[in-house]
């Protein structure tokens, strides 16, 4: 396990989900995968597909239509596999609290391993969240 | 036979040219890659280890063999993928160093080894059960109907050239004692094509087509996970190593046989040049795939069945003419 975390740590692959975010977050995202930020330094890559994932990055406020999709997605996904969320929306649900349309946080329905708060957070916070998950991930 | 002859193909296979050595020099060639595309784009790109993390990572994840698949094709075809690869980088670097240890007719099972990896990425597609997954094997059999008749009309050449030699072990040796056949107009003609056709049998941009991941999610290899997957990006990255050596065997020959200086048995100059020759193809290869994007299925398989099946087919005709005449740079 010990030998499998510390590979892990050194090429988290991730995958971007998105419940029902304004897009704004999945804008940041993006932008933090681009040649400006330079997640690969890290070994960090966007794949298209669920089973390649090592971190799965989920913004948005978890509409009601999207919490069995996203179970789905989880359940879809290689162990072990780390779930951050990102935006006010995915902590917290954001401005979208109490609408009819939504349930509850992502942190309600899949373990978060790491949480960046912000509307929209910067790419600079969504890469730190993501290399602290990494780093609690290896304390464990 | 002896207990030595039975020991040294099997060393030949797992440890020097094949499994090992081959793993790890393609996989430090497909860093080489990604760093390459990251200065490219102005990035900083991943460090040396950045493959090797990859592939340990994959190995050690959880397999997921999706319901209603077919169990035996999904993880078997990434064994005959990495199986592929590694038998063709083992029998082009035997005909490469030991030019008299091939047999007879290795050039065409070079050519049936080397469907293996596209062959595995079928299967694994297809045993999948993902709509996604079939659209990827279904582009990379129209990709492997697309290159075949190019490469196939530019071995021919090489075949024409050498003077109907059918051992790849002969070819290097003729063109180690008489000069490179690609030092010829036609044999120049046939580098371009066999290039050209390396390009999409290892997969890369502008011929990723099979997995795209921006339109198929990872194509053929969508549902793939953990080892399997593993398998499937090693055999890849061995591809990306044997088969521009391959294209160097046929075109250029391997260690031109020469005095080498006393006490040595190879000639570090020529094995220099060697190594040189090899990376030259693999710098085209990386700087193919920087300024290109993905082409459309049917775009890739008419522009080998259009232009690339033309070039090899007038350097088919050149070197006919040039065998019959006697005109050695035709």
């Amino acid at each position: 396990m010990g030998l499998l975390i510390k590979a892990l740590a050194k090429s988290p692959w991730v995958f971007h989900l998105s419940t029902g975010s304004c897009n704004n977050c999945d804008i940041e995202v993006i932008d933090a995968l681009t040649p400006r930020f330079d997640a690969e330094r890290f070994g960090a890559v966007l794949v298209g597909s669920v089973r390649h994932a090592d971190a799965l990055l989920v913004c948005g406020a978890m509409n009601r239509k999207c919490v069995p999709r996203v179970k789905r997605i989880w359940e879809q996904a290689a162990k072990p596999c780390l779930v951050i969320a990102i935006g006010s929306c995915a902590l917290g649900q954001g401005i979208f609290r109490g609408s009819y349309a939504v349930g509850e946080p992502v942190d309600k329905y899949l373990p978060v391993s790491a949480y960046v708060p912000g509307c929209p957070p910067k790419p600079e916070a969504i890469l730190l969240g993501v290399v602290k998950a990494l780093e609690a991930l290896k304390g464990k | 036979m002896t207990l030595q002859g039975a020991l040294y193909p099997i060393l030949w296979l797992v440890v020097f040219p094949g499994f090992l050595f081959t793993g790890v020099v393609g996989l430090l060639i497909t860093w080489i890659d990604r760093k390459v595309t990251a200065r490219v784009q102005m990035r900083v790109g991943p460090p040396w280890y950045q493959p090797f993390a990859d592939v340990l990572k994959l190995l050690l994840k959880e397999t997921i063999v999706p319901a209603g698949s077919s169990r035996l094709a999904f993880l078997g075809a990434p064994l005959v993928a990495l199986a592929g690869a590694v038998l063709v980088s083992t029998m082009v670097w035997v005909a490469l160093i030991w030019p008299e240890k091939s047999f007879v007719g290795d050039l065409f099972v070079l050519i049936y080894m080397m469907v293996l990896p596209s062959l595995g990425l079928i299967l694994g597609g297809a045993a999948s059960r993902n709509p996604l997954a079939a659209a990827g094997a279904s582009r990379e059999m129209k990709l492997v109907l697309g290159y075949e008749l190019p490469f196939i009309l530019a071995l021919a050449v090489v075949i024409a050239k050498s003077g109907g030699a059918i051992r790849l072990g002969e070819i290097v040796a003729r063109q180690n004692a008489g000069g490179a056949i690609a030092a010829s107009v036609s044999g120049a003609l046939a580098l371009i094509a066999v290039i050209l056709v390396i390009q999409a049998k290892a997969g890369l941009v502008p011929f990723d087509q099979a997995e795209a991941e921006t339109e198929l999610m990872g194509g053929a290899l969508i549902e793939y996970s953990g080892a399997p997957l593993a398998a499937f990006r090693l055999s890849k990255a061995m591809l990306y190593f044997a088969l521009p050596v391959f294209a160097v065997a046929v075109l250029t020959g391997g260690i031109h046989s020469s005095v080498a200086p006393a006490g040595m048995v190879l000639d570090p100059l020529k094995v220099l040049y060697l190594v040189l020759k090899i990376v030259g193809v693999i710098v085209i290869m990386v700087l193919i795939r920087n300024t290109n994007p993905r082409v459309r299925i049917e775009h890739a398989v008419r522009f080998f069945w259009g232009p690339v099946t033309a070039i090899a087919g007038v350097a088919v005709v050149l070197a006919i003419i040039g065998r019959a005449y006697g005109v050695a740079w035709l």
